[in-house]
């Protein structure tokens, strides 16, 4: 019995920890936002971290996009054929790119890839005092070191979905059309005609946008909030990862029944 | 000669607690540093010296008492008040807390391009001028990770002082360093703050070094001031805290054994049947 | 890495995602077509709309005139009510037959126009009189039942 009962003091706990943490991050939220100016004058701190988490996950985004393209093409032709429907390959390839699988997991490696570095860096930094040691030289380290981080994610999030759909349909295309052998016309065709600029791009873009800001909050916050030890940094950048994609999971349930319920 | 009875103190606090939740670290402490004084804070792990720096440096907050820094009270000060202040002081972390993203030649730099509009060449110069009063010149070009903790500690100087700052603050500057480097550091603290016309903070655990170059000193223990005085005045004190500190002596009023019952309860033939 | 070298670097990854974006807009999906400058507005009444949904087009002689814009239920007729939005250089006579078809065998519905001969234009607010409903299969296998019962002798 007393087991039980510890074991919903430990939840109960829990919840009341998670919560803290959500309304501490929030308010961290509000100062990152507040002390943004300097990311904006001296852009080249946010060009050096556009750098390290954009550019820097270049490959593993545009071969991942390459391959979830080829994938879906394949998948995609071997049912469509069975309705005698393969020519609307381009259609499943490109919608589904551009409305789920691009913004979706492009975060999702994102995540993985720049959101746990950051993590990484501004933990070390918490732990060997150097955020400590640039507030006692009277520089605000959230305008110095960690907001550069926060928009330099920002960034790079959309443009990496939109290269990851990209490559993707060119994906798709290379299996569906030269591989397969779909026709050419029908595939771009029945693409542009079915794809929407503003329902299924544009709600794209503004996916990612909405994930960037997500991820790139998780990971300085986690990294920031870390307890200065080796251990405490390690945490971190797990927690950094699974909050990550639990967010942009939920986010991506809840932005596309926003956007996508109009349609019957 | 009581620094408390001093108008000319940089440093002055009053009374001071600190409170870490519910643990008290500091219990009413007074304490003050005069200008161009070298300051030694002691005691055992964990009796507030850190805690005490963060104080003078505005990191913590005091919960009750003041906090005196060139006459501004901390508590009143908003951050870019506070910011302007900590301008005007150097700190000295425990194991250098350089930014290891950058040279060592960036490293000191930074204070002088982040706070100051002086052009490049100005710069330049300036941080080859710190670097070399600390004997680091030719190791410009190195980055941190590259660099021995004596260096390493060195280089984190040279980057306190970069603005000539007229408070210079030290958390154990001496731990780890051999015997070498340890003479090298004490004698950069006394010469730099006395050139500098500056006055030092140093937290440390070592005896020998400190009474060497120090003015002064302060014994802190469970959150209060024990004992202070000149290092002649420590050396011959007869308090028993002093004598045991810089005597080494394993039991004396910081007793050997954590408190615990008697050693027959402990064991288990010692138990009563 | 130098700062100039990192620039390049971050200019060139931010040229190749704008590109990704401009191509998706532009070879994947259909930026102009939603768009027309300026439309009028033109309502027709069916029997039955069968699947047409908002936002479908409304075509004539096959190119896209215009925009399926609302579709409601008139309680007076009983009757779906259709309002489409039509591009304003496209002007069709007053008595312009509407349609709803099937795109393919079993493809998405849309509204086609054939042209009468009438002088006077329809104009922004008019209704088109004459509409014919969509074709909905179940009636149609009923017709065909029925028109094959009605072949056979009847002996």
């Amino acid at each position: 019995m007393t087991a039980l009962l510890d074991l919903v003091r430990r939840i109960g706990a829990g919840v009341v920890e998670a919560v803290w943490r959500i309304g501490f991050a929030t308010r961290f939220f509000g100062l990152l936002l507040a002390y943004s100016g300097q990311s904006l004058a001296r852009l080249h701190l946010t060009i050096r971290e556009i750098y390290f988490s954009g550019v820097l996950s270049l490959l593993i985004i545009v071969v991942s996009g390459l391959f979830v393209g080829m994938v879906l093409g394949l998948q995609g032709y071997e049912t469509l054929q069975r309705y005698g429907s393969s020519e609307a390959l381009g259609v499943l390839v490109a919608l589904s790119l551009t409305r789920e699988l691009g913004p979706v997991v492009a975060a999702l490696l994102f995540a993985s890839r720049a959101g746990s570095a950051v993590t990484a860096e501004i933990g070390l930094m918490k732990t060997t005092e150097q955020l400590k040691a640039m507030d006692m030289m009277a520089v605000n380290p959230l305008a110095r070191v960690v907001a550069p981080r926060f928009w330099g994610g920002v960034i790079s999030m959309p443009l990496l979905a939109a290269l990851f759909s990209a490559m993707g349909v060119f994906g798709g295309w290379l299996i569906g059309v030269v591989f397969i052998g779909v026709d050419e016309g029908a595939f771009w065709s029945q693409m542009q005609a079915a794809v929407d600029f503003r329902f299924d791009v544009l709600n794209g873009v503004i996916k990612s946008f909405v994930f960037g800001v997500a991820v790139a909050l998780i990971a300085v916050f986690e990294g920031y909030d870390c307890t200065p030890t080796a251990e405490g940094v390690s945490r971190a950048i797990t927690r950094t990862v699974v909050s990550s994609a639990l967010a942009i999971l939920a986010l991506d349930f809840v932005l596309t029944s926003f956007m996508f319920r109009g349609q019957s | 000669m009581t620094p408390l009875d001093s108008d000319d103190a940089l440093v002055r606090l009053q009374d001071v607690r600190f409170a870490y939740g519910e643990r008290e670290i500091l219990r009413g402490l007074d304490f003050s540093v005069r200008r161009g004084q070298v300051v030694a804070v002691m005691g055992g792990s964990g009796c507030g010296k850190t805690t005490l720096l963060q104080l003078i440096g505005g990191q913590l907050r005091a919960s009750a008492g003041t906090v005196l820094v060139a006459g501004h009270d901390l508590a009143r000060l908003s951050t870019g008040q506070l910011y302007a202040l900590r301008r005007r002081m150097g700190m000295l972390f425990q194991f250098g807390a350089l930014f290891t993203d950058m040279s060592v030649f960036d490293n000191v730099a930074f204070p002088l391009r982040e706070h100051t509009d002086l052009p490049s060449e100005l710069i330049h110069d300036l941080v080859m001028m710190k670097l070399n009063a600390v004997g680091l010149r030719g190791a410009a070009k190195l980055k941190p990770a590259e660099l021995s903790g004596g260096m390493a500690r060195r280089v984190a100087l040279a980057r306190a002082i970069a603005l000539d700052p007229m408070l210079i603050m030290y958390d154990e500057p001496f731990a780890g360093l051999d015997p070498i480097s340890l003479g090298v550091i004490g004698q950069l603290i006394r010469r730099l703050n006395d050139a500098l016309g500056a006055s030092t903070v140093m937290v440390t655990h070592d005896i020998v070094e400190s009474l060497q170059i120090v003015d002064y000193i302060y014994f802190i223990s469970e959150g209060r001031i024990v004992a202070q005085g000149t290092p002649d005045e420590i050396r011959a004190s007869a308090d028993p805290f002093v004598h045991q500190f810089i005597h080494a002596e394993a039991d004396g009023p910081v007793p050997f054994h954590y408190p615990a019952g008697p050693l027959a309860e402990s064991l288990i033939g010692g138990r009563p049947a | 890495m130098s700062r100039t070298s990192l620039d390049l670097w971050v200019g060139f990854f931010v040229i190749i995602g704008m590109g990704a974006l401009l191509f998706l807009a532009m070879k994947v999906g259909n930026v102009g077509t939603s768009n027309f400058d300026e439309t009028y507005v033109i309502k027709a009444q069916f029997d039955n709309i069968g699947g047409l949904k908002v936002r479908a087009p409304v075509k004539s002689a096959g190119v896209v005139v215009g925009r399926v814009t609302n579709i409601g239920f008139d309680t007076e007729s009983y009757r779906a009510e259709v309002t489409f939005s039509l591009g304003a250089g496209y002007r069709f006579p007053k008595d312009t037959i509407a349609t709803i078809l099937t795109s393919g065998l079993l493809g998405e519905q849309y509204v086609g126009l054939d042209a009468g001969g009438d002088s006077e234009m329809l104009t922004n607010g008019d209704a088109v009189q004459l509409t014919q409903s969509a074709v909905v299969l179940e009636k149609l296998i009923g017709q065909f039942m029925f028109d094959k019962a009605a072949e056979t002798p009847a002996n």
